[in-house]
This record gives structure tokens, C-alpha cells and sequence, in this order.
């Protein structure tokens, strides 16, 4: 079951696989991918001034939880969605990618502010030039920092690559750096 | 400008110590401030002498300057401040690139991290210092940035994480761990450290044996950016230290820019800015409280408080279309006039807001199990306090009144009836009790300007300094020409150098600015309120309990943007 789910989640079914039915399989998909995206449960990776406005997300007025994602685990175990608010240094990356690989599967990498995407106006000496250097990414939020409503639209986004089942070759093909 | 210590009655007192050289000294009073140039020898005698007989009770900041085409190479800038006068003083020593200077930390304890910072952005060493080691840089870093010769966007990748370490300490080197006691690391990715800050510690069952904090996981470079682009660009930069109550720290360094310049910004504008100030103040102490609550286990406060957060944003973006970074202010004024009914909208928001704080001060400080966790925890003394260099709501909370808005006016301050609210025993339920009376004298000094806005414009148009209006730039030559000018050319304050802080949410925001005349900064330094206050932690965090120390890093309102800047 992990099995055919861990498949399904990458795109890659063996469609020689003769014990699953199409029809049963795209059901159960369509069952769990519509559980996956309706309660994501994120870790929120807030370092700077966009965990501030990522507390407005979860906060009263834009409520992330009518999305579901309202959960917020501090802890890699219980957490799908990694949500990366804020700078990230030279000196924190390895922290970073320690916490993603802590992981479990399946997981998602949210970057949300300009920072975490590409370093942002911080062209500078301690400050990565991208969660992507590290992390396999797979939805950026551009905004310094994003709006509330813009990082709304960054989490329905990440939903509707749950439910339509993109493949991530950004993830498939991430090596853990030499850390 | 009138001083309230001369030079003379200084001179005279320095003869009188044989051990000064003081014939070598060069007094400076430019923009305002005076300073005095010293052989570094004299350091350490000069420092006590200064501390002892002249009531400089505050080392407000320690920083260096990089001159590389000199033989002495760097300037060692000392910042003293006499808490009861008012009066500033700085003190400016030259060292060479191999050599040091003696720690001062034996006349203020709260020395220790500013010279750490200095050594790690320098390499200026300092003799006695019992912990000099990196602290804003990861520890693979080679070399030290903020010299001239460092180039701003060189990277130097990190793999590793230091493992937990201790301060050095007389019989205990901090790099050995106590097989006996529990090492516990907390952080940097932890909900109570704010995601930035670590904190290991050595436990006895639950009792803290000693602890120590590693800063920097936030380290921007913010310095190295501002002398790399032009004063105006510098202003967005500054949003992101402190970015709780971002306008107060444009204002800052818009006030410091100001007078370098030498212009006096007209009183709407004043006006205006006072008003940002205060209501980033409230979002600020918003912050502190809601999240210090959730830090607790108290939910409930936050998103109560968020509501008004949100209120606030709503203000900032109806003035200038952002929410958190606002960057509203410009060097000699205000960015745009306000929109109708904005100052409306703030009354009413006042209202609502007294409502609140009355409603949190009842939820929170009422509350049991509040009390019960904050109340006699963590206290500190004042001398201890000042000593550390701690300021704002912090030291307030300690029962000392000292308030830059009444030690030293600025934009009318003086003219608007507001009280300082202090406490009693500097413990964590004094420094919330403080931050919610404060939130309520804010209010109430918003009220008193809304009511009453002068008349005029909200900036300078002095047109070496601002750009003109929109429809000026699309409408007329001169306009475009203007425009064009400023922005290629840029601002050039003159040779020169001030320091200037202000109140900010979270104590003494100080922006030393040295101009070459240039366009951009030959070097800003910032003084940020919590890294003072944050470099006590370890100390006052010993023997008491771990959930202690998270109500503790809580009260303290570490703000990592401005910590590691
Ligand atoms: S993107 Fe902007 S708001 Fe977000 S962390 Fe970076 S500087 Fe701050």
C-alpha cells in the first residue's frame, strides 16, 4: 500500500502491475490525495520578518485553517508541509536541511518571501541565495513579504498539485548536499 | 549646540589622573555630538575614570570602523551615555591591524558581546576579553566582512553546526560538557526560540547549571548592505530589523541621516511620524505580549491581540500600501500625505484599542496561572541591569524611568502629556505589566496628535535631498531633471560622523552613521535594544528552571533582525 501511494505521489506507476486495477487505484488515489491536500499539516520554518506575516496567515483574519493547514506541528514527525517564511542563512542551511530530511513522506517545501526563494535584496555574505540550493522546492511565493492573501494562493496552489498528481522531478532527483 | 559637560571642565578633570596622556587627546565637536580621539593605552584608566566620576553608567555600543588606506588601521568607537543627564560622549581609539586593544569589560560586563562583534566583523582583538570567539558569522567563515577588502557578496557556504558549548569561565573551559549533567540543546528551529535563536544548556534534573546562547542564524549583513547602496536604498533595508514595528526604525535612521544633512523636518511631518512610531510600538508590544502569552500555553491572548495587530497593518497600508515593511519614511519627511480620513481612522482605532488593552490586561494579567509563572521569575536588579546595558520596557520594568523620549525630546515629545510606566522588581510579569501600560500611553499620545495636526508639508523640498512629486517628474523638465539627478547622484551628506537613537519598541535603537561624503554610508552601525539584553541571558537564566528560561527568552522580545542585523 505505502508502496502503490509513494508511486502514485511521484507520478511513476508501474502500469505493468497487473494486481491493480486502473479504475481502483485512480479511486483510492483520488481519496487520499483529496485527504493529503485538505490537512496539511505545516511546520512553520519562520525566521524573519515573513514568520511575522505568516502568523497573520494563521491568524483570525485570514485563518489558514479553512484550508485545512491550520495544524501547525513544530516537530519534522508530524509534519507534511515544511514552510520556509523568512531568510535563511549560510549559518542555518544546514539546520534547514536537517529538518527536511526529518521528515516523512510525503512532504512538501513551501518558500514563502523572496528570501527564502532567492536570497531576495540580501545579495550578501551569510545569506543563501535560495532554499532551492539546499531543499527541492515546490511552490515559491514571490513578495517581500508575500501578502497573507498571496500566500493563500501559494497553499491552493500546492493543493491542486496534490489532487492533480504532478510530478516533481525537482524532487525525485534531489541528492541531500554534502552537509 | 550647547553641551552640558564642555571639554574644558573634561580636560581638567583628565590632568588630574597622571596616568592619561592627555595631551594626546583631540576633542571633536561636530553635528552635535562630542567625541574624543585617545591613544588606545589609555582605554581601560580613561573608561573607569569616565564610568566612576563622570556618571557615564551606560556603555551604549562598541564598534569598529575600517579605514584600510591607514597605517593605524581601524577605529575602536566606544558610545557612553549618563542615564541621569543625558549627556553622550564618545570615545574613538585607532589600532592597528595585528594589534588589540584591552577589554573593557572590566568596567561594564555588558561589553562582552559588542566586542565579540567587533572582533568577528574586524578582527580587532580585545586583551582580557575571556570569550572572543565569532559571533554572527558561522564558524567555517574565513575572514571578517565588514573590512573594506571583504566584497559584499562573496558567500561562504557552512555544513556543519556547532556542537553545544559553553562561555569559558575560571576553572571551566565552556568547550567541556559535565558528564554528570544533562546537556539539552533548544533551537534554532524551535517554537519557544522564534526560529532563530538557539540555547544549550547543562542540566540537574531541571535546574539550569549553566547555559549559553549562539546568535546569528539571522545574520543579513544588514551593515555591509548599507554601505553598499545609496541612503535612500538604504531605508527598506532598515524596515527588516526590527520588523515587529518596522516604521520605527526608518524613522531612526531617517532622524540620524536628518542631521547629518543639518535639516530640521517640518512639524506635519514630525507629526506623522510620532504616529507611526507609536502605533508600531503597540504592534510591537502586540507581538511581545500575544506571542510571550502563546509561549505560555495561552492561546487565547494572541488572537485576541492579532485582531489589533491587523487593525494597525490596515492603518500602514491605507498611508502607503504595505502592511509590515513599510519603508513610509524618506530622508526629510514622509513619503506621501496622508489619505483622507486616515487620522479618523486612527481615533477609532484608539477607542477600540483602550477597550482591548483593559480586556488583555484582565485575561492575562489576572490570570492564575500567569501570575504564577512570571511573577518573581528571572527578576533582575537595576545596576545589573544597566551595567548589561539593557533598555526600554526591560529596564523600565527593573523601576528605572529612563526614556529617550524624555531624556532627550525629539519631534515634540516633550509637548504631549504621556507617562513613563515602570515597575518594581524587573521579573517577567513587570516586563508585560510595563509593555501593557505602555500600549495604553501610546494610545493616548496617538489621540493627542490626530486631534491636532499641523499644517504645512509633509516634507522638506529641498531638492538635493528629495525627489520631487510624481506629477512634477511626468509633468515638467525641471521635475524629471530633478528626479533624475537625485536618483543617479544620489544624496552626499558631508564628511562626517553622528550617532542618534531613538525610543523603539524594544529600548535604545542607535544608528551610528559615518559618511565620506559619498553617496552611500561609509559604515552604519546599529544599535539594536535586545542584542544588549540578550547577551545577559546565560547569566540570569543559572538556577532557575528550563520552563523558567522560556518564559524568559519570551519577555525579553528578541528580535532576531535586529539582533543579528
Ligand atoms: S522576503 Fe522580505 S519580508 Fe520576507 S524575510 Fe525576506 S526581507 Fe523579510
Amino acid at each position: 500500500m505505502s508502496m502503490s501511494l509513494d508511486s502514485a505521489m511521484t507520478g511513476t506507476q508501474n502500469h505493468d502491475d497487473l494486481t491493480r486495477s486502473f479504475a481502483f487505484t485512480t479511486q483510492l488515489d483520488a481519496v487520499m490525495t483529496w485527504g493529503q491536500r485538505n490537512s496539511l499539516w505545516p511546520l512553520a520554518y519562520g525566521t524573519a520578518c515573513c514568520g511575522i506575516e505568516l502568523m497573520s496567515v494563521m491568524g483570525p483574519k485570514y485563518d489558514l485553517a479553512r484550508f485545512g493547514a491550520e495544524v501547525v506541528r513544530f516537530s519534522p514527525r508530524q509534519s507534511d508541509l515544511l514552510l520556509v517564511a523568512g531568510t535563511i542563512t549560510e549559518k542555518m542551511a544546514p539546520v534547514l536541511v536537517r529538518i527536511y530530511r526529518q521528515m516523512l513522506e510525503p512532504k512538501y517545501v513551501l518558500s514563502m518571501g523572496v528570501c527564502a526563494s532567492s536570497g531576495g535584496f540580501y545579495r550578501a555574505y551569510h545569506v543563501l541565495q535560495g532554499i532551492d540550493k539546499v531543499i527541492p522546492v515546490d511552490v515559491f511565493i514571490p513578495g517581500c513579504p508575500p501578502t497573507p492573501e498571496a500566500v493563500l494562493d501559494g497553499i491552493m496552489l500546492l493543493q491542486k498539485m496534490i489532487k492533480d498528481q504532478n510530478p516533481r522531478p525537482w524532487k525525485q532527483n534531489w541528492k541531500a548536499p554534502e552537509l | 549646540m550647547k553641551h552640558l559637560i564642555s571639554f574644558d571642565e573634561l580636560k581638567s578633570d583628565f590632568v588630574k589622573n597622571q596616568s592619561l596622556q592627555v595631551e594626546k587627546y583631540i576633542f571633536i565637536d561636530a553635528f552635535g555630538d562630542q567625541a574624543i580621539e585617545v591613544p588606545k593605552d589609555d582605554i581601560v584608566v580613561l573608561m573607569q575614570f569616565l564610568f566612576e566620576v563622570k556618571q557615564f553608567d551606560f556603555l551604549i555600543d562598541i564598534c569598529g570602523v575600517d579605514y584600510p588606506d591607514r597605517a593605524l588601521r581601524f577605529d575602536v568607537v566606544y558610545h557612553l551615555l549618563n542615564s541621569i543627564t543625558g549627556q553622550r560622549l564618545r570615545i574613538k581609539s585607532q589600532v592597528a591591524e595585528n594589534e588589540g586593544v584591552e577589554s573593557v569589560i572590566q568596567v561594564w560586563k555588558g561589553a562582552d558581546w559588542f566586542e565579540r562583534e567587533a572582533f568577528d566583523m574586524f578582527g580587532i582583538k580585545f586583551h582580557g576579553h575571556p570569550n572572543l570567539r565569532k559571533i554572527l558569522t558561522h564558524h567555517e567563515f574565513v575572514g571578517h566582512p565588514l573590512r573594506k577588502d571583504y566584497e559584499a557578496s562573496r558567500q561562504q557556504s557552512c555544513a556543519t553546526s556547532l556542537p553545544i558549548h559553553f562561555d569559558n569561565e575560571p576553572g571551566s573551559p565552556g568547550d567541556v560538557l559535565n558528564p554528570k549533567l544533562l546537556p539539552l540543546n533548544i533551537g534554532p528551529s524551535h517554537p519557544a526560540m522564534h526560529g532563530t535563536l538557539r540555547v544549550m544548556a547543562e542540566l540537574d534534573g531541571e535546574t539550569i547549571v549553566r547555559a549559553n546562547c549562539e546568535i546569528g542564524y539571522l545574520h543579513r549583513c544588514f551593515e555591509k548592505m548599507a554601505e553598499t547602496h545609496p541612503y535612500q536604498q538604504v531605508i527598506p533595508y532598515t524596515d527588516r530589523l526590527n520588523y515587529c514595528s518596522a516604521p520605527m526604525n526608518n524613522i531612526g535612521y531617517c532622524k540620524a541621516v536628518e542631521r547629518l544633512l543639518e535639516v530640521e523636518i517640518p512639524p506635519k511631518a514630525q507629526a506623522i511620524r510620532i504616529i507611526l512610531a507609536e502605533l508600531s510600538r503597540i504592534a510591537d508590544h502586540i507581538v511581545a505580549v500575544g506571542t510571550g502569552g502563546v509561549d505560555l500555553g495561552a492561546l487565547s491572548a494572541f488572537f485576541h491581540l492579532f485582531v489589533f495587530r491587523e487593525k494597525i497593518y490596515d492603518i500602514f497600508e491605507k498611508l502607503c500600501g504595505a502592511r509590515l515593511t513599510v519603508s513610509l519614511t524618506r530622508i526629510g519627511g514622509i513619503g506621501n500625505e496622508p489619505p483622507e480620513g486616515w487620522y479618523q481612522l486612527i481615533l477609532d482605532f484608539c477607542d477600540s484599542m483602550d477597550k482591548e488593552i483593559d480586556e488583555i490586561s484582565r485575561l492575562m494579567l489576572d490570570n492564575k496561572i500567569f501570575v504564577k509563572r512570571t511573577m518573581g521569575v528571572t527578576p533582575i536588579k537595576p545596576q545589573e541591569a544597566v551595567a548589561w546595558g539593557y533598555t526600554g520596557p526591560l529596564l523600565r520594568a527593573t523601576g528605572m524611568a529612563h526614556d529617550i523620549r524624555k531624556l532627550k525630546p525629539y519631534y515634540g515629545y516633550d509637548q504631549l502629556d504621556f507617562k513613563i510606566p515602570v515597575g518594581t522588581s524587573g521579573d517577567i510579569y513587570d516586563r508585560y505589566l510595563v509593555r501593557i501600560e505602555e500600549m495604553r500611553e501610546s494610545v493616548k499620545i496617538v489621540r493627542q496628535i490626530c486631534k491636532n495636526i499641523p499644517e504645512g508639508d509633509y516634507t522638506i523640498r529641498d531638492k538635493s535631498i528629495v525627489l520631487p512629486e510624481k506629477k512634477d517628474v511626468y509633468g515638467n523638465i525641471e521635475g524629471l531633471m530633478n528626479h533624475f539627478m537625485l536618483i543617479i547622484k544620489g544624496i552626499k551628506p558631508p564628511q562626517g560622523e553622528v550617532y542618534d537613537a531613538t525610543e523603539a519598541a524594544n529600548g535604545e535603537l542607535g544608528y551610528y552613521l559615518v559618511s565620506d561624503g559619498s553617496a552611500a554610508p561609509y559604515r552604519l552601525k546599529v544599535r539594536p535594544p535586545c542584542f544588549a539584553i540578550y547577551q545577559s541571558f546565560p547569566s540570569i537564566v543559572k538556577g532557575s528552571m528550563i520552563a523558567d528560561a522560556i518564559a524568559a527568552v519570551a519577555s525579553m522580545n528578541i528580535i532576531a533582525g535586529e539582533l543579528d542585523r
